[in-house]
């Protein structure tokens, strides 16, 4: 692969940020577009071509003004397989796949910050942070739109914002989000509470990897639903607010796990650890429920402590695609499985010094 | 209420499903409510906010069959507004112009909302700014003259006046 984006870990994995137990990342995404192109479901090869040439020309000046460097790629020179690690490592959304053709990414080095091109809008602009911090990947957002917007014309109307295709996404064009591990709310069975007090606040809960994915090893994305009437602020401090009343709520659940039923708790998360630890074949669905297992039990000093980074960069790598580009080829799905329970193995015996 | 499926636990969870156009209230429990697998919209690709959008333009447009002009049409890409409530997606920036009677309703419903308050790109910035102000500004006039707090009003409708004569006299440059 190209550069960089082969390289095992973003930033936004090592676990660094505030609150990093519960809050794995915290993402910002700005959706824009051109004036004088049509939207990507409506442009030529051509027009899209133009677009990607037009915005790699004002990646080049933001790379020789500032100190980030960002790579443009585009989807049709990478593989398939390159193409899924970009999915699992949250750096494009599954439907960018589908436009593979007209498609292109734009990554930083440390993988903060990302640009889809010709998605569903001509520019989805990302910024990923660990742990809940909000406000700073808002403001990095917002200058790396400012930094674009010096070269490239971003359609926008004083009445209704910045212009998108869907107009779900009109207004701010923002989509900020919290990435959560709330397992002791799930296993005390209060998700459907939960789920429904978010909802009716306005923000939305997700699975792992966004819009109609399931929502595997307790990982739970919430995000703001409407992006236009509120500020960009608003929205973030609404989000944030809500974070940290579950936050509150999933620690008040794992403090009456630990009264009410801890040998069970302590007998789950040790059974997680050894399956993890010795087992030699892995499926990815019971790779992510132990983990969250494994992590629930290091958070509580129930087990062993293994690095927080270890676990998120483990919730990438045991993905198929991501596991089948470090073997270098296609694998089938038992060879994946064995390939898994190994690197699992291998990962947790290293840095917990088994 | 005690739960509708198996009548002993309370009912907590309250589904509104909408069939063919009848409406359905289910009150259950949230055991019941998990097993009956109405709560698993967080894994089901069908509910995704793209089919709820069109779902929502299709009824819309159903409601408005005859009364609305139907050739509404963006003059600049030529999407028509009935392949927009079809798919959900609009075809360029100049559609927001040619359609914006119709998406008025679409952007309350799903915004609560149809005004921006969010940023503003730089090269618009002064301007725009001085305007949304003005605006406010109004918005808080309007409210003064209906509490009868006359003092208040006329140092608003100054202040009104005076950003007024900036953004006049300096179109693009002026701003708060």
């Amino acid at each position: 692969m190209p550069g960089g984006i082969n390289h095992a870990m973003s930033k936004w994995m090592d676990g660094s940020g505030p609150e990093a137990d519960i809050v794995v990342s915290s993402r910002i995404r700005l959706a824009r577009n051109l004036t004088a192109v049509p939207f990507p479901n409506r442009q030529s090869k051509e027009q899209a071509d133009r677009v990607i040439e037009q915005v790699a020309a004002a990646v080049e000046r933001f790379n020789r003004d500032g100190p980030m460097h960002l790579t443009v790629y585009r989807l049709r020179d990478l593989t398939p397989l390159e193409r899924r690690v970009l999915v699992e490592k949250h750096l494009i959304s599954p439907q960018h796949l589908q436009s593979a053709d007209t498609g292109a990414v734009v990554v930083s080095q440390d993988e903060t910050l990302s640009i889809m091109i010709n998605e569903e809008d001509h520019l989805r602009l990302q910024v990923i942070l660990s742990g809940l911090q909000l406000e700073p990947a808002w403001e990095a957002a917002s200058r790396l739109d400012d930094a674009l917007a010096e070269t490239l014309d971003f359609a926008f109307r004083e009445d209704v914002g910045y212009l998108t295709a869907c107009p779900t996404n009109v207004g701010t064009g923002m989509r900020a989000s919290v990435m959560t591990h709330l397992p002791a709310l799930a296993m005390t069975n209060q998700l459907p509470r939960v789920v429904g007090a978010i909802m009716k606040l306005g923000l939305v809960v997700r699975g792992l990897y966004g819009e109609g994915t399931d929502a595997i090893g307790n990982m739970f994305q919430i995000s703001n639903q409407i992006t236009l009437g509120q500020s960009e602020e608003e929205i973030i401090d609404n989000l944030r607010n809500l974070t940290v009343k579950i936050l509150q709520e999933e620690r008040t659940a794992r403090e009456d796990l630990l009264h009410d039923a801890r040998y069970q708790l302590e007998d789950r998360v040790s059974r997680a650890y050894g399956l993890l630890t010795h087992a030699r074949i892995m499926s990815s669905q019971e790779a992510m429920q132990l983990l969250s297992d494994v992590r629930l039990g290091v958070d509580l000093e129930l087990i062993r402590p293994v690095p927080i980074g270890i676990l998120n960069e483990l919730l990438v790598e045991t993905r198929p695609a991501y596991l089948q580009s470090m073997a270098g080829e296609e694998l089938g799905p038992d060879e994946r499985d064995r390939r898994r329970a190994s690197l699992i193995r291998q990962r947790l015996q290293n840095r917990a010094g088994i | 209420m005690l739960c509708q499926q198996c009548r002993k636990r309370p009912a907590t969870v309250q589904i509104t499903q909408i069939t063919d156009g009848h409406k359905v209230e289910l009150h259950l429990c949230e055991e019941c409510a998990l097993k009956s697998g109405k709560l698993d919209f967080i894994s089901d690709p069908q509910v995704s906010l793209e089919n709820f959008l069109t779902g929502l333009l299709q009824s819309d447009i159903n409601a408005a069959a005859g009364a609305r002009p139907a050739g509404v049409q963006c003059q600049a890409c030529g999407m028509t507004y009935q392949e927009f409530s079809r798919t959900g997606k609009l075809g360029c920036a100049e559609c927001y112009r040619f359609f914006m009677d119709q998406l008025q309703p679409v952007f309350r419903r799903i915004h609560g909302n149809t005004r921006h308050h969010g940023k503003l790109p730089r090269r618009l910035e002064g301007a725009a700014r001085a305007r949304r102000e003005v605006q406010e500004l109004r918005e808080r006039l309007r409210r003064a003259v209906e509490a009868e707090n006359f003092e208040e009003a006329a140092a608003l409708r100054d202040e009104i006046r005076l950003l007024e004569a900036s953004l006049n006299q300096e179109p693009g440059k002026t701003g708060g």
